[in-house]
């Protein structure tokens, strides 16, 4: 009795007629597809965060390209003269001989069919390891195929509902408080609730913002090396190191370093003078073991202002870097994890690994390191948040909200400010928020709604053009008539 | 099915603002009286309600097109006020002031020369075609044309303008009158508007200065007579009536020649009029109040907001066929199915077209109407109305118990019944908040005695339902389409994998899972009757399990109950719940047997539990719907279900205080750690107090100690804990309960029986109250243990007055912590599904917007959905590679 035939899933038509949007699309997006290769055999190691990276990394020399997928945007991008080059990390290192001839072997029963670069790894790995596996390899290659072939998504799902509903249910689960991080107790971290939103926001500066800042070569093994540019990173104010006293009646400002902690912080009292001396409107001059500052323009008024001046001097480090703490990681050396974070001037400093240094600071991301780089910084930080919290959300539905969000070139909010309030449709943004005035302006701009999401057609009582509803294929209810005759 | 044709699409809506002419062009009636009917009751002409505006009284015909309201559907038809001096529209303040600033107000071109306006108009037209965002042209015009000084066509000096808000204008402090806007306006030209963001097509900036208004027709505002007789008006009535009246006053006064003063104020108090009859919370203004001092909602209180026309009758509609009671559990169904109380059965109705077929079965129905029930009768259908097409005009027919038999008789082919429900009608069924799509699925009807919907137990979890008084919805799909797709999509059976991180997530919970536990733990043995009844209670039908005899007596071993049900060819081997997390595990010759080893459909060891049958866990119900398919795992998961129950029942199962009891010696142990933890604290608290205490990095010496106290409270309780449950075995019911993952965690036992531990408010011990302390119990300033909130005692021992006040401080930050987390994720999902509502997965495997714009190349950069990926990963080599060692 049904007319329409509601399994038929493919509408050949539809994907002609959008041809030659595609076009423009990938315009915009050009960088994409470079990239994409790489992030196949992104999703396992990342779903472990940073720490279990390096230990995946060398177990499976394959994967070895992840540090470089988020540099090579800088190194286009970023050719400021300053910036000392430092060599990306060695290239992929050779693969074992063995697994050569697996994968040529590999290669030969796949023909041209397709499967993830991570489930050929995968089975290269395991065949390595166990010679009666390679022996089968034709029949788990076909298997795999077979598996594959069975578990691709269905064309017309509405994969955007299912994404938001599994990122959204879980939501009511988590917490809301600010704990501590569970790799280093020094340092608050928002987690939770707050976090996710915060991601999905794209706030300008996150809550708590925090760089885990990666070594290279001999700074993360020496713990003397690593120290200098843990000083070189935090901030360090006049107050920190010196003891700051003023003449009211000599009118003038005595500064008595602080021994212990200057040798801690590696300052010398000249390092110091410097510095004071850059501040306008007073001189500075060491006396024995302190330093003595006098006002150009003497006054009780102009004291008490310079003595603030000096109290939050900056005399080292990076703006924004509140507090840095060292640890030794095990397989890594030393780390450095630092409250605040300023990712630009980090990046700069002699001895940070740049390929592989990240912050919460999804804005700085993208400005430093592009785009492509913002979104997986996205994905791991979403990720986290919700693995954090016990919560099992699959790796492609935090993928698809940070594609949407980066998918124009630029981080967009979730929200009325962003993803939302650029959609083209009238009637699905005035039925989101700030109603009247969509409304109005659309009058003004002679907009029209072409009724092709789904908000649209349910506020006009039509079907979706999503999942079943996408199918357009309708009997004729007249036909079965002229078969009877 | 009745009847459908294939109906118009609607293909696009166009918005644009009425000029005025257009509005003159629609009005059915000018209207001048601001009064709405007569003494007699009647609607004045040229009134508010004037009968060519539509009527909303039933019967009567409306002036203009003679349709009826209702059936006939009189669409309803807009009236005008001719407004005595224009007004400002308060929505287009802001286009008005940008076109002032940036236009000359002798020439009415934009300041700017030609040449810049042609590259504007260039880069304009060019964002068009990219699909861009031109927001900021727009701005960059207005805010370089707002600084030129002089018109560079004709040399006009331009003055400042200035908004006062809400919607009065100033030019060099001198007040311009709407008159005056409007003039201005009008001498821009067309080809400069597109400029300015306004589209000539649809707009023109004078516009937006009105000088008619549009009265909506009776229908949008129609008056409600109250019990009294009284008359009660609409809102917007009230507000047109105040429009009128002062629009009237000012024409008199005017036409009067009244002085220049009145008849500006006149002119103001019109302006308010209109502003609030348009929006009646804009900031600057009081809003106009009705008589009892409630706000009026005006047109813009209509559309907004969450009970506003768009997000509440628009995005969301009411629906007929529908159900709502309490909801409560029934083993005995299947999870497909849902027991519907015999007066909703009775109540809701599904369409059958009568067919040759089925003729005579429609007849037998509709007799039923007149058939008498005795109690205890079985439930059968009858038939509530009948419908008949008469030239193409459809008729319906209530059935009752006089003209059933009446009706039967005359019941023709291509009648259309509309019969009760009865079992085996597809229904869905929802519970709110609808988070997730598992939020509402498609159950099988069963009609059943009393009041509540009824469903199986292990459907709990995707409604996320209890049954401490929870109501849910159940609604009749009426179409075939509908049906099908409900079948196919929908169904319990075909959800029964999460897409959100691909595993099951119904499954058996509670007693099905302390059920499988005592069945499969260590070899538990059942007699031959026992076995017998258990396998009855889902009507098993296959071999009888291998008996075994010993000592003259047989038995059957719980393992071989449980592989009754398994499928012959499944092989599998995972940790059990129950895993000790030793650190060297010896798989398959696990002590414990918290290692299940299934081969060939038998259960070789291991403790089924949680992570075999439980939902979100279990492996072996994962399996099961994977290799045989959505139907084998329903009959799993219902069978398992069944067994669970069955065996608990068999056996006995029941949990009390004394479950919590642990031996003296136990309770000495505990002591002795509390206090050694007690010293521990005192000790840190005074080597705080000597300045003795070296602080963390990067903390201070008060967090330090906290942080140090913390640690040591934490601890205490663990140790409490583990010298509890090494008291509490397995042969302990509640034991049972936690290890086997059926209900509570050994944390609550051992909070039970040995401490509960550290309170805790905003993830700190307790530190508010009075001043330098917590409660006048204690001292000022101190940091012992018991005076920050640690609970010594268990919740057996019981509580003494302050742990009990700092106890319940933990636990009303807890009910804070849900009141706010609930708004605060069910807003960030609200904007997660409307910014992507409209992805889908196109026949090429990428993912678009519904405009077109790419998101991604490849769905998860693997184009696997995530309901079928084996918890995330593509394919499950580790699956594969197993199968095929066996193979070999």
């Amino acid at each position: 009795m049904a007319k329409t035939v509601p399994k038929k899933k493919i509408t050949p038509k539809k994907t002609e007629k959008k041809k030659p949007v595609v076009q423009k699309s990938i315009s915009s997006k050009t960088k994409k597809p470079a990239v994409k290769t790489e992030s196949k055999s992104k999703p396992s190691p990342m779903k472990k965060g940073k720490e279990v990276k390096s230990v995946t990394k060398k177990k499976k020399p394959s994967e070895e390209k992840k540090g470089p997928l988020v540099v090579e945007k800088k190194i286009e991008k970023k050719k400021e003269p300053e910036r000392t080059f430092v060599p990306p990390p060695t290239k992929k290192e050779e693969e074992p001989k063995e697994y050569k001839t697996i994968r040529t072997e590999i290669n030969k029963i796949m023909k041209n069919k397709y499967l993830p670069i991570s489930i050929i790894d995968g089975i290269i790995e395991r065949a390595a390891r166990d010679k009666k596996i390679e022996a089968k390899i034709k029949n788990i290659i076909e298997k795999a195929l077979e598996e594959y072939t069975k578990n691709l998504i269905d064309p017309t799902e509405a994969c955007g509902m299912i994404s938001a509903q599994s990122i959204g249910e879980p939501g009511t689960q988590m917490t809301m408080r600010t704990f501590h991080y569970a790799g280093v107790a020094e340092i608050n971290v928002t987690l939770g609730l707050p976090r996710l939103i915060e991601i999905v926001d794209a706030r300008s500066t996150p809550s708590t913002p925090m760089m885990n800042i990666y070594l290279r070569d001999e700074y993360r093994i020496n713990p003397d090396l690593a120290k200098e540019i843990a000083n070189k990173i935090e901030i360090t104010r006049l107050t920190d190191v010196a003891d700051i006293e003023m003449d009211l009646v000599n009118i003038f400002i005595s500064i008595k370093p602080n021994k212990k902690t200057m040798e801690k912080k590696g300052i010398t009292i000249e390092d110091l003078l410097e510095r004071i001396q850059s501040v306008r409107k007073l001189s500075a001059k060491i006396e024995k073991e302190n330093i003595k500052v006098t006002l150009d323009e003497p006054g009780y008024k102009a004291l008490q202002n310079t003595n603030e001046t000096l109290k939050n001097l900056k005399i080292k480090g990076i703006d924004g870097i509140k507090r840095v703490i060292i640890r030794k990681e095990p397989n890594e050396g030393y780390v450095i994890y630092s409250e605040g974070s300023n990712l630009k001037e980090v990046l700069d400093i002699e001895g940070v690994d740049p390929y592989r240094t990240t912050t919460n600071d999804i804005h700085a991301i993208a400005r430093e390191l592009g785009i492509e780089a913002a979104r997986n910084m996205i994905i791991q930080e979403a990720y986290s948040t919700l693995s954090e919290q016990g919560l099992n959300v699959d790796m492609r539905h935090i993928m698809l909200v940070a594609d949407v969000m980066t998918a124009d070139g630029t981080v967009r909010a979730i929200g009325r400010h962003g993803v939302s309030g650029e959609k083209s449709s009238v009637l699905s943004r005035a039925a989101f928020e700030i109603t009247v005035n969509h409304l109005l302006l659309a009058s003004q701009r002679g907009e029209s709604d072409e009724l092709n999401g789904v908000a649209e057609n349910i506020i006009v009582g039509q079907p979706v053009n999503l999942g079943t509803g996408a199918i357009e294929l309708v009997m004729n209810p007249k036909k079965p008539k002229q078969k009877g005759k | 099915m009745a009847g459908r044709n294939i109906t118009k699409k609607i293909g696009a809506l166009e918005f644009s603002v009425l000029s005025p002419n257009e509005i003159r062009k629609m009005s059915a009636t000018k209207v001048i009286t601001a009064d709405t009917y007569d003494d007699d009751g009647f609607p004045i002409t040229m009134g508010l309600m004037d009968q060519r505006l539509s009527v909303i009284e039933p019967g009567l015909r409306c002036k203009t097109c003679g349709l009826k309201v209702g059936k006939d559907k009189c669409p309803g038809h807009f009236g005008h006020i001719d407004l005595a001096m224009p007004v400002i529209h308060v929505g287009f303040v802001k286009t008005i002031r940008n076109s002032l600033r940036a236009t000359c107000r002798k020439c009415g071109r934009i300041l700017l020369t030609d040449k810049e306006l042609e590259e504007h108009r260039k880069t304009i037209i060019k964002n068009n075609n990219e699909g861009r965002d031109n927001a900021y042209i727009f701005k960059t015009i207005i805010s370089s044309a707002v600084k030129t000084e002089g018109c560079p066509r004709c040399g006009t000096q331009s003055g400042k303008i200035d908004l006062d808000k809400p919607t009065s204008f100033r030019e060099n402090g001198k007040k311009l009158t709407p008159t005056e806007i409007r003039e201005w306006l009008e001498k821009i030209p067309d080809e400069d508007l597109p400029l300015l963001d306004i589209n000539v097509k649809s707009a023109r900036p004078e516009w937006m200065v009105l000088t008619v208004l549009p009265v909506p027709p009776v229908t949008v505002r129609p008056s409600v007579t109250l019990e009294s007789g009284e008359r009660s008006e609409d809102d917007l009535t009230h507000k047109l009536v105040d429009v009128i009246r002062i629009n009237q006053r000012l024409q008199e006064n005017r036409d009067a020649g009244a002085p220049q003063l009145i008849v500006e104020d006149l002119w103001e108090l019109l302006q308010y009029h209109v502003t609030t009859y348009l929006d009646n919370q804009t900031s600057g203004i009081p809003p106009a109040r009705h008589r009892s001092g409630r706000p009026l909602k005006t047109l813009a209180q209509r559309l907004k907001g969450k009970e506003g026309r768009f997000r509440s009758n628009l995005s969301g509609k009411r629906v007929n066929f529908s159900a709502r009671t309490v909801i409560s559990p029934d083993p005995n169904l299947s999870i497909n199915e849902i027991g519907v109380p015999k007066e909703i059965a009775r109540e809701l109705t599904l369409p059958v077209r009568v067919t040759t077929q089925n003729l005579e079965w429609c007849k037998n129905l509709i007799k039923q109407t007149a058939a008498v029930e005795k109690p205890g009768d079985n439930y059968r259908p009858r038939v509530n109305y009948v419908k008949r097409f008469r030239e193409g005009v459809e008729q319906r027919m209530k059935v009752t118990e006089k003209n059933a038999d009446d009706i039967a008789e005359k019941l023709e082919l291509g009648f259309i019944i509309e019969r009760q429900l009865m079992d085996g009608d597809i229904a869905l069924f929802n519970r709110q908040p609808s988070l997730h799509r598992m939020s509402m699925m498609a159950h099988r009807i069963k009609v059943m005695p009393n009041r509540s919907f009824r469903f199986n137990l292990s459907v709990c979890p995707p409604y996320n339902a209890d049954f401490d008084g929870d109501e849910m919805n159940l609604h009749l799909l009426q179409g075939e389409e509908a049906k099908a797709e409900a079948e196919i999509l929908m169904k319990v059976q075909e959800n029964l994998m999460s897409p959100r991180f691909g595993g099951v997530i119904i499954g058996g919970l509670h007693d099905h899972i302390s059920g499988c536990f005592l069945l499969t733990y260590k070899d538990k043995t059942f007699s031959k009757e026992k076995t017998s009844e258990i396998l009855a209670t889902f009507k098993y039908k296959g071999k009888f399990p291998e008996i075994h005899e010993e000592n003259g007596e047989s038995f059957i071993y719980g393992k071989d109950i449980f592989s009754v049900l398994l499928p012959k060819d499944l092989s599998i081997e995972y940790k059990a719940k129950a895993c000790f997390h030793c650190e060297v595990c010896e798989a398959a010759n696990c002590p414990n047997g918290a290692y299940v080893v299934v081969k060939n459909g038998k259960l070789k060891q291991g403790i089924v539990d949680e992570n075999s049958i439980g939902s979100f866990k279990g492996r072996i119900v994962e399996r099961i719907i994977r290799d045989h398919g959505t139907a084998a795992g329903r009959i799993f998961i219902d069978d398992v279900t069944r067994l669970g129950i069955a065996v608990v029942t068999v056996i006995g199962f029941t949990t009390s205080i004394d479950d919590e009891d642990i031996p003296n010696e136990a309770k000495r142990q505990i002591g002795e750690g509390l206090q050694k933890a007690q010293n521990k604290i005192n000790t840190l608290v005074t080597a705080y107090e000597h300045g003795e205490l070296e602080s963390l990095p990067g903390r201070s010496l008060e967090e330090t100690l906290e942080m140090e106290i913390m640690r040591v409270t934490g601890r205490a309780r663990d140790m409490a804990g583990e010298i509890a449950s090494k008291y509490l075995g397995l042969n302990n019911s509640a034991v049972i309960m936690a290890k086997s993952g059926a209900r509570g965690s050994m944390l609550n036992l051992s909070q039970m029986s040995g401490c509960v531990g550290q309170q805790a408010v905003r993830g700190e011990r307790i530190s508010r109250g009075y001043k330098y302390r917590t409660l006048p119990h204690f001292k000022k300033g101190d940091l012992g243990a018991s005076a920050k909130g640690f609970v010594a005692n268990s919740y057996k021992s019981g509580l003494n007055p302050t742990e009990y006040f700092f106890h319940s401080m933990g636990g009303r930050e807890g009910l804070v912590d849900t009141a706010v987390r609930t708004s605060r994720s069910g807003y960030m999902q609200r904007r997660l599904v409307n910014a992507l509502e409209d992805l889908k997965v196109e026949s090429d495997g990428t993912v678009r917007h519904t405009g077109g714009e790419i998101i991604q190349f490849m769905y998860g950069d693997d184009g696997v959905d995530p309901t079928r990926s084996t918890t995330g990963k593509a394919v499950d080599l580790d699956r594969i590679i197993y199968d095929v060692k066996q193979e070999g």
